[in-house]
């Protein structure tokens, strides 16, 4: 097998590093910033899309994501994907617990379908 | 001993060094990188945890013979039955197949060297030591009584019990699969001699890199889940008690996520062991390698979604049971194909009965049966009936003992002349293999029927209509004991005392069986040719 090509690597400039690292910390100050102001739902959904945008930052350049091979990134999408089905099977019961004596059947699914969407 | 064989294409010309006399002394073995060395620190080491293990259950079947208890208080047999479960889950099952076999064969059977990451595989079983050693000072210093599965709120916030530090230990245990898992990932992917495609591998590396996917995967859903638990029980975070605000259902979905998978993770091992065994003791190249093959990683794929069947009586959704029903039967499907696949391999073979073919048909008829009543128990309406009961318990002895458990055995006899250079008594290994298929069944095929009665699990006491099936339990087990028992005895005899092997004393194929016994600390001293896999072709009646 010859791939030493692969085995290199790609040099990061320091500066890089640097910016990404200044990105993160403004990522957190403005985390932070937010925290006080009252955004009602979208709290939780600001505060994850700010941490999501850090997490793709680290991935890609400190974790080298974005000069990888393709194989590298398939592995990280399997991560990703499997992350995807332990929370959408998890949310298959937490989203349809319904109680009933007389369960009436698939109908009874109709107001949380409603829900989703 | 090696070059007295011809056939030994490489054979050392200095002959006798190999990995076991390289070099001696205890810092030669603690601090070795060489993967057959570090693969027999992990056979000690499972071993003496199975021999833990196994105490505990010796001690539980001798209480059960009372209806009333014989031995333990209530609260005493909890303990045990935990401590019987975390070891012998996470520190033996688990560990026992990829860590010792598949440490010492995976490289040879692709013709590398050693693994990819030889110092991280050395760390790898120090970490194991390291969660061992935790739960086991925890399990003496007063115990667990939770169960295996930890399930809170009483784990998180009830329980007096050693919860912290026996949930450190299995966490820290937890990166030592993740570890290996990965080592043998992108040992699989990189380090393949030339021609040995993927196509060419034998079904024991196909068995081993799906094995790794789900350790990789599934493994630090785990750890994390452990992690919240110790954040709730010692920092009263609400996660998981709803007392706190927290969801118990959500820790049994977490936990299931991984410990689904974690069967497989115990039982695709064995599989691939036994693939190997048929095909060597029926002189046939392997019926349907590409589907042998390609079903590893289908079970590997499919065990991720099944395992909300263990929450069907738990209060969770019965719209997501009904869907997790039809997910639970689709994994029989590619277990099937390996059954049928082997069956098929036998038809025309050139069967001969040595204690690993014993090991492997105790293996197809066990796990046949421990995989059909896994089936009652995917059906919502049955699993109601039979939940928390006996049946559970023989169900998954089925598969765990039945299953993994014995294709071990089998695989450890097959390739231990490989492994140490010298055979085991035949006799004697046959004796030992059918009293461990008597004792197994004698000791499980009772507790499907006290299930199927309704004698509930993990009680202390039960009615005295039971008795009669729970003697004859006990009885078995002390039958399987003696079956255990002398292997172990015979296999350190034969260390010293065992005819020598030569490279092949099964006629079997495959790179391992190209090289001395024991090998050359470098496996390979020439470049190995790698021919198609399980090449029986024109070799039939070779063996002797
Ligand atoms: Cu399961």
């Amino acid at each position: 097998m010859s791939e030493h090509s692969e085995h290199t690597g790609h040099v990061v400039p320091v500066r890089t590093y640097l910016l990404v690292f200044f990105a993160l910390m403004a990522g957190t100050a403005l985390t932070t910033a937010v925290a006080y102001i009252d955004l009602g739902r979208w709290n939780t959904v600001v505060a994850l899309a700010i941490a999501f945008t850090k997490m793709c930052l680290v991935i890609l350049f400190f974790m080298h994501v974005k000069y990888a091979t393709g194989l590298t990134r398939v592995v990280i999408l399997c991560g990703f994907f499997w992350l995807a089905i332990m929370i959408t099977l998890t949310l298959s019961d937490e989203l349809t617990r319904v109680w009933e004596i007389n369960p009436s059947g698939w109908s009874a699914l109709l107001p949380f379908a409603s829900r989703l969407l | 001993m090696s070059t007295a064989t011809a056939g030994a294409h490489d054979g050392p010309p200095e002959s006798g060094v190999n990995y076991l006399n390289a070099s001696y002394g205890i810092k030669s073995w603690l601090l070795t990188t060489d993967h057959k060395r570090i693969g027999l620190l992990y056979l000690v080491s499972v071993t003496f945890m199975f021999l833990v293990g196994g105490l505990a259950a010796v001690v539980m079947r001798l209480h059960l013979v009372e209806p009333q208890g014989a031995l333990l208080e209530p609260e005493t047999y909890n303990k045990f039955f935990t401590m019987h479960g975390i070891i012998m889950v996470f520190f033996f099952t688990i560990p026992a197949v990829p860590a010792t076999l598949g440490n010492f064969l995976i490289p040879i059977m692709i013709g590398a060297r050693d693994v990819a990451f030889p110092k991280l595989n050395l760390l790898s079983w120090y970490v194991f030591i390291v969660g061992a050693i935790i739960t086991l000072g925890a399990i003496l210093s007063g115990g667990v009584d939770t169960g295996w599965t930890f399930y809170p709120p009483y784990s998180s916030l009830y329980s007096q019990s050693h919860v912290a530090a026996v949930a450190i230990g299995v966490f820290i245990t937890g990166f030592s699969s993740i570890l290996t898992g990965l080592n043998f990932i992108v040992t699989i992917h990189k380090m393949r001699a030339p021609g040995m495609t993927w196509f060419r591998m034998p079904l024991f590396i196909w068995a081993s890199y799906a094995t790794s996917l789900i350790a990789v995967l599934g493994t630090p859903v785990v750890a994390i889940t452990i992690v919240l638990l110790g954040l709730e029980r010692l920092l009263h975070v609400g996660i998981f008690d709803p007392a706190v605000g927290g969801d118990p259902l959500l820790f049994q979905h977490m936990f299931w996520f991984y410990s689904h998978p974690a069967v497989y993770i115990m039982i695709l091992p064995p599989m691939g062991v036994v693939s190997e065994l048929i095909t060597a003791f029926s002189r046939k190249r392997v019926f349907g390698y590409s589907f042998v093959a390609m079903s590893s990683l289908a079970i590997a794929v499919i065990s991720f979604v099944v395992w909300g069947h263990h929450m069907f009586v738990t209060g969770q959704s019965i719209y997501a049971g009904l869907v997790f029903s039809v997910l639970s039967f689709m994994v029989a499907i590619p277990s099937a194909i390996k059954i049928f696949n082997w069956t098929a391999t036998l038809y025309k073979g050139s069967i001969s009965y040595e204690a690993p073919m014993l090991y492997a048909m105790g293996f197809i008829g066990l796990f046949t049966m421990g995989g059909l009543t896994g089936l009652f128990l995917a059906a919502l309406a049955t699993d109601v009936h039979l939940n928390g009961t006996y049946f559970i318990v023989a169900h998954f002895h089925y598969v765990m003992v039945g299953g993994a458990v014995i294709a071990y055995l089998g695989g450890i006899h097959f390739w231990w002349p490989k492994i140490t250079g010298r055979l085991y008594p035949e006799r004697w290994a046959r004796l030992a293999a059918l009293l461990v298929f008597v004792g197994f069944n004698l000791t499980f095929f009772p507790q499907f029927l006290m299930g199927y009665m309704g004698m509930p699990r993990r009680y202390a006491v039960y009615p005295a209509e039971f008795q009669v099936l729970n003697v004859l339990s006990s009885a078995g087990a002390s039958v399987l004991g003696v079956g255990y028992f002398i292997p172990l005895i015979y296999l350190i005899w034969s260390l010293r005392y065992g005819k020598p092997a030569g490279p092949n004393p099964w006629g079997a194929k495959g790179l391992e069986w190209t090289i001395a016994s024991p090998p050359p600390t470098e496996n390979f001293l020439t470049p190995p040719v790698v021919e198609e896999a399980y090449n029986y072709s024109g070799t039939g009646g070779s063996h002797d």
